[in-house]
């Protein structure tokens, strides 16, 4: 027989294809089902440990009892903290590079120092920022440093979604802008940045939900393992959700007293930074969908 | 709005090609172009105080004599609370290294498994949903994968395999791939997702099988990005510091089991930073730790960046 009528062994190929689809299933079933399993985990062993004083009362004993408010107060601020310094540096670079920049020796400088900053370490982060923060600068540790160190440390991510968002706008619409007489500036102002700020901000936010669940950039920086009030300035030390969970887990005097409100912690800090996550990327698409152009 | 960027001069001066300039594009301009130079400057800055805190180590300060070059990175011995303190680096080197090869091990191919079936297998509406849980996932905060690591799957390994702690590199590497799976994954899709449909379609006419286009025409046609996928995870792996501060279980030796403890770079910065005295030998021992560390990843983004340019040349 022919091997064409054989077609080309079929049966074999067929099989082979069987049995590399199947593995790639596997391999795709079970990493997203080890990370389901990690989530569902926290949940089933920290909604027991939830209630409303959890959440708004602060530890007593040793940890081992009360709430975690200071701490949720902490990270909230610290990510308000770290996106006020982002955003104005962030979407500053990123209007510069994809409004103004021309190809260049400086631009390729530029491009090569925002790619690399991403790969950066955060826990490189946070020994820089404790060198010029918290110590040359004179911050001590503090919600100022914290803040301006995972600021740092979102900006080459902020920068980069925000550039992003700048280039999906159309050209048409800066040149229309330009034909009506407005210059450079003003049709970045009134036209490209209007159109582009929604793709900007999800960008940011996407980011911002990473930073707050960050724990290296703020363990030398800003974070304090108990406080007995809530800030009253910048300059005070905070509780954060990340280092609390940490400090519990590995340095408390009471490992196992304390496993609820590890546990709590944990389920809080997941909901936060997933669900600020969740809603960045619900709005995107919704953006991409709704998009006029 | 008064239009200030064309004035009548200009036109006199015969320079309409070349508006004059106004005081707020300029200052907008100026502005922005700031904030752009501010990146590279926090690069450089990043770099100047990593490197001169680290300096400190190497050079004779109040009479104590520098630790030499060849200590720092040859000998094994991290003692640096010791009376007579030893700062050998490369037990924790080799701690990062152990660990983060292992993760990659695992999740090079379920990342890539991954993202050939997001890429080419799943339908469009699971694609729709798939892509943006990935993206989800890979915001699962450290700390929170690090107390699993610590409270479920530490005692599971301990009791299974009657180890005499279930903190190991074994563990730790099982976390770092849960965290780089998705880094590798998202890439690697966009990498095989950019092969041009009409190559795809140039081997289903030749006959060709799905799994055979997959195999034979769109991995090798992306190789590049699957390569720079596969090590940018690497680099998210190996700088990753609370899961393996959390689950590597510390101890500064040369890990030579799967079951052996170990102390990465990362995990020992973070564990050692908030005791030490600002100033002291230990904590320019740990800038020195934390430079090494960033010319790793460093190192890692540039070969990352070159081998994905290598690949498309020969391509």
């Amino acid at each position: 027989m022919l091997e064409a009528q054989k077609g080309f062994g079929r049966q074999r190929r067929y099989r082979e294809q069987k049995l590399a689809f199947l593995a790639i299933r596997l391999a795709a079933g079970l990493s997203l089902g080890v990370m389901a399993a990690i989530i569902i985990y926290i949940v089933v062993n920290g909604v027991p440990a939830l209630s409303w004083a959890f959440l708004t009362e602060f530890p007593r004993d040793n940890m081992s009892a009360g709430g975690i408010f200071p701490a949720i107060v902490g990270t909230v601020l610290l990510a308000v903290g770290a996106l006020l310094t982002a955003l104005p540096l962030g979407f500053g670079a990123a209007i510069y590079l994809a409004e103004y920049a021309r190809p260049g020796p400086l631009v390729t400088a530029i491009r090569l120092g925002v790619a690399n900053l991403a790969g950066v370490p955060s826990v490189v982060f946070g020994l820089f920022g404790l060198s010029l923060f918290v110590t040359t600068l004179g911050f001590g540790r503090s919600l100022l440093s914290g803040s301006l160190t995972l600021g740092l440390l979102i900006l080459p991510t902020v920068t980069a979604a925000a550039e992003e968002a700048l280039r999906q706008t159309p050209a048409s619409f800066r040149e229309a802008a330009l034909a009506l007489g407005a210059n450079r500036w003003q049709a970045i102002r009134q036209v490209v940045l209007p159109a582009a700020l929604p793709g900007m901000l999800t960008g940011a936010i996407l980011a911002l939900g990473r930073a707050a669940g960050e724990t290296a950039p703020i363990v030398f920086t800003a974070s304090a393992a108990y406080t007995l009030l809530l800030p009253d300035s910048i300059y005070r030390e905070v509780m954060a959700l990340p280092t609390h969970i940490l400090n519990l887990a590995t340095n408390s005097v009471h490992i196992e007293a304390t496993r609820p409100q590890q546990f709590g912690s944990a389920l809080v800090l997941l909901v936060l930074v997933l669900g600020l996550s969740t809603f960045a990327i619900v709005v995107r698409a919704k953006l991409r969908r709704g998009r006029q152009w | 709005m008064t239009d200030e960027s064309h004035p009548p001069a200009a036109r006199d001066r015969g320079t309409l090609l070349k508006p004059k300039l106004s005081p707020t594009e300029k200052g907008a301009r100026f502005f922005f172009l700031v904030c752009a130079i501010s990146a590279l400057g926090q690069m450089l800055l990043i770099m100047v105080f990593l490197f001169t805190e680290a300096g400190r180590l190497f050079v004779s300060l109040d009479g104590e004599k520098g630790v030499s070059l060849g200590e720092f990175f040859l000998s094994q011995d991290w003692y640096p609370t010791y009376p007579s303190p030893s700062y050998g680096a490369l037990a924790l080197v080799a701690g990062s290294l152990s660990v983060t090869l292992l993760s990659i091990l695992l999740a090079g191919p379920l990342g890539v498994g991954l993202a050939i079936y997001l890429s080419s297998m799943a339908g469009r509406r699971s694609r729709e949903w798939l892509k943006p849980a990935i993206e989800l996932l890979a915001s699962i905060p450290s700390v929170v994968l690090g107390f699993v690591g610590m409270v479920a799957i530490a005692p599971f390994l301990q009791n299974a395999l009657g180890l005499p702690s279930g903190l190991n590199i074994l563990n730790a590497s099982l976390f770092l791939a849960v965290m780089a799976t998705p880094t590798v994954a998202s890439l690697g899709e966009d990498a095989l997702s950019a092969v041009p449909q009409s190559v795809q379609d140039a081997s289903y006419a030749l006959g060709a099988t799905h799994w055979e286009t997959i195999w034979k025409v769109i991995l090798p046609a992306s190789l590049s990005g699957l390569s720079t996928a596969v090590i940018l995870g690497l680099g998210r792996a190996l700088g990753e510091t609370i899961v393996v501060l959390m689950v590597a279980g510390g101890a500064a030796q040369i890990p030579l089991s799967l079951f052996d403890s170990a102390r990465p770079l990362t995990s020992t910065l973070a564990a050692e930073m908030g005791e030490t005295a600002i100033g002291s030998a230990h904590y320019h021992a740990l800038f020195a730790l934390g430079a090494v560390l960033f010319v790793l990843t460093l190192a890692f983004n540039l070969l990352a960046h070159y081998l994905g340019k290598y690949w498309r040349r020969k391509a």
